[in-house]
């Protein structure tokens, strides 16, 4: 039993030994950076401060905060209402077809997400696609502004992860025991309500493991944005960019990442605690 | 067949069902009692599943109608029908604890709640689930989940309870259990039961009447006594219960000849001059005194407790005779391999298949 955990344990270490390297040891500077003040011309000085938090939870950044909340809340709901249909569609089709299905639907997704990003300013400016249409179809008036808003950053966002959270419930989908759904019919249920009773409580687990992927690749997103916000408006991602690459205030914009990041983990074990809760029965069944 | 007849409560009318060019079930008809037990006992692939998923209306019949108590439920969907089905698998709801999969069905019928719980609570005690009733699906046994996927069926008070399989993933102790206990519960209950079993001792022991199928169509329907002692032709000899069979034929003086043997037996309407195959069950041929019948040699015995099964060799056919022998009665000790026995054979208990 030793040898095996020891196995295991040399097997985990060229993973650990990379993530511990590149990643929870970045974190570490970062996270002292946060509590040290910034250089006169960017850069930083080693005096101790609580300072840059104090100034995360001011007006002006917290609703910068939440902006970014309320962008990647909306994704992440709308994602979800697309994926969910897209990934049942796809468990109703023969079983040989749907890898097909699978690969069309990620398939945007093997093309660089700048050029997808770009995309979509061709498609919704002035000049755009979308607006010489309803020329075409006989709009006369201004054309929309349809770039540079919130609804074009919440449109690129999840174009850019719908994949993502289509794999996600289709994996909870296809593994539910289509027998359950049979059961619930013969108790009585419809469609609608055996949908809502069993098939969803269900695949919870994948609604929820796409649903925080969504969330928390979106409220650090900095790129979309960008591109298709204008700079008219910012999310925490572009307000950390900035402060990093323009007002040069790291210490300030390492305490922005510092609570993004709790913030994220904070949802990931959410997720990992109710995924357990929905799937977890073999945990009870030890216990009982 | 003496019993009165009662008015069918569910009728299955000439129905056909074709999966692209395999036909699971033909023109197959069946009249089911009120407070039956009825089993549908046949091989996989004999289209007893395909035939209970058109019952509890999860398959449309692409032909035939199916009756409920005179309605028409061919076409009805399935949680309108007052059926309900007991699946294999048991399907019982893995994130509901055992109380709240009972209630489920309770709950879609728009039940107070009081009237659910009370319920629930009666069907708990019923069937001796009071103490698992806050348990989800995964903390049970098979057992367990076996009766509660019985009680949440149960509950719902249907006219018909459809069972696929229901006892198929419990150990052989369990199983010969809970056949009496499910017959027991079903004359608690009132309720007409059709169980769909391959196991065809389990549809002997707990079925009022029983159909085998084969190939989509019923080639026999009767009580357990009947299917047993007068197989309607040599595939019910054969997978029911163990059969002898001679193959031979019968000569033009009514005598059944084998391996230059010659028995007595009832032509059952089959004319002379015929190839024939005899069936005869093992405990209805005779250890006979040396000289007095059909002369052969023990060449295996198996020990089963209160009897023996001897294997013997005989004229009559290449594979050895299975011939029952209770372990004390006489003959016992003549029972040993090796021996020289006769064997008897009786006219009314054999019987003659074309072959």
């Amino acid at each position: 039993m030793s040898s095996q955990t020891a196995r295991s344990n040399l097997m985990a270490l060229p993973a650990v030994a990379w993530l511990g390297l590149f990643m929870v040891v970045p974190c570490l500077i970062i996270l002292a950076y946060a509590f040290l003040t910034r250089g006169l011309y960017g850069g930083i000085e080693y005096t101790l401060t609580a300072e840059n938090f104090q100034r995360v939870v001011d007006p002006l950044y917290a609703k910068i905060f939440l902006t970014s909340v309320r962008i990647a809340g909306l994704a992440t709901l709308l994602a979800i209402l697309i994926a969910y249909p897209a990934a049942y569609a796809i468990c109703l089709a023969p079983k040989r077809t749907q890898p097909l299905l699978l690969f069309f639907a990620v398939l945007p997704f093997w093309s660089n997400y700048l050029i997808r990003t770009y995309a979509w300013i061709v498609l919704l400016n002035r000049e755009g696609l979308i607006n010489n249409l309803l020329r075409w179809f006989g709009y006369e008036g201004e054309p929309l502004a349809l770039l540079y808003s919130e609804g074009a950053v919440i449109t690129g966002l999840v174009y850019n992860y719908l994949p993502f959270v289509i794999l996600a419930i289709y994996s909870s989908l296809s593994r539910l025991n289509g027998e359950l759904i049979e059961a619930s019919r013969d108790l009585g249920a419809g469609r609608v309500r055996t949908f809502f009773r069993v098939t969803l409580p269900l695949t919870m687990p994948g609604v929820a493991a796409g649903g925080v992927f969504v969330f928390v690749l979106s409220i650090g997103n900095f790129v979309t944005p960008a591109l298709l916000g204008g700079g008219r408006f910012q999310m925490i991602g572009n307000l950390v960019y900035d402060q990093f690459l323009t007002a040069n205030d790291w210490p300030f914009g390492a305490a922005l990442g510092m609570v993004l990041i709790a913030v994220m983990i904070g949802l990931l074990l959410l997720q990992a605690r109710a995924s357990s809760r929905f799937s977890g029965e073999t945990q009870g069944a030890a216990n009982g | 067949m003496n019993t009165p007849l009662k008015a069918p409560v569910l009728a299955v009318d000439h129905v056909v069902k074709r999966f692209g060019k395999t036909v699971a079930v033909n023109g197959l008809s069946l009249d089911i009692r009120e407070n039956e037990f009825f089993a549908l006992l046949g091989p996989s692939g004999c289209g007893k599943t395909t035939l209970l998923r058109m019952i509890a209306g999860f398959e449309v019949p692409d032909e035939g109608r199916i009756r409920l108590s005179g309605s028409d439920i061919t076409e009805q969907a399935p949680e309108k029908r007052p059926l309900n089905l007991m699946f294999q698998s048991y399907a019982l709801f893995p994130h509901m604890t055992v109380r709240q999969n009972l209630a489920y069905g309770l709950e879609m019928e728009r039940l107070g709640k009081p009237e659910i719980s009370a319920r629930v609570e009666e069907m708990l005690k019923t069937t001796d689930l009071q103490a698992l009733a806050g348990r989800k699906p995964a903390e049970l046994s098979g057992g367990q989940k076996q009766r509660v996927a019985l009680a949440r069926a149960l509950i719902k008070r249907p006219k018909v309870l459809l069972l696929d399989e229901p006892l198929g993933a419990l150990d052989k102790k369990l199983r010969e259990k809970m056949q009496l206990e499910l017959k027991r519960l079903q004359h608690e209950v009132g309720i007409t039961f059709i169980i769909v079993t391959h196991d065809q001792e389990e549809a002997l022991v707990m079925a009022d009447r029983v159909a085998v199928l084969k190939d989509g169509s019923i080639l026999q329907c009767g009580t357990p006594e009947e299917v047993y002692e007068r197989p309607a032709n040599r595939f019910v000899a054969g997978f029911i219960g163990v059969m002898n069979f001679i193959e031979g034929e019968i000569g033009a003086d009514a005598l059944f000849r084998a391996g230059g043997e010659a028995l007595a037996c009832d032509l059952g309407g089959l004319k002379r001059d015929q190839k024939a195959v005899l069936a005869v069950r093992p405990e209805n041929i005779a250890l006979k005194p040396a000289g007095a019948g059909v002369s052969g040699t023990v060449v295996d015995v198996a020990y089963h407790g209160l009897d023996r099964q001897i294997y013997v060799k005989t004229a009559l056919s290449t594979v050895p005779l299975q011939v029952r022998v209770a372990a004390t009665g006489p003959g016992a000790s003549a029972a040993q391999t090796g021996a020289v026995v006769s064997l008897g054979f009786d006219a009314a208990t054999c019987r003659l298949f074309q072959d």
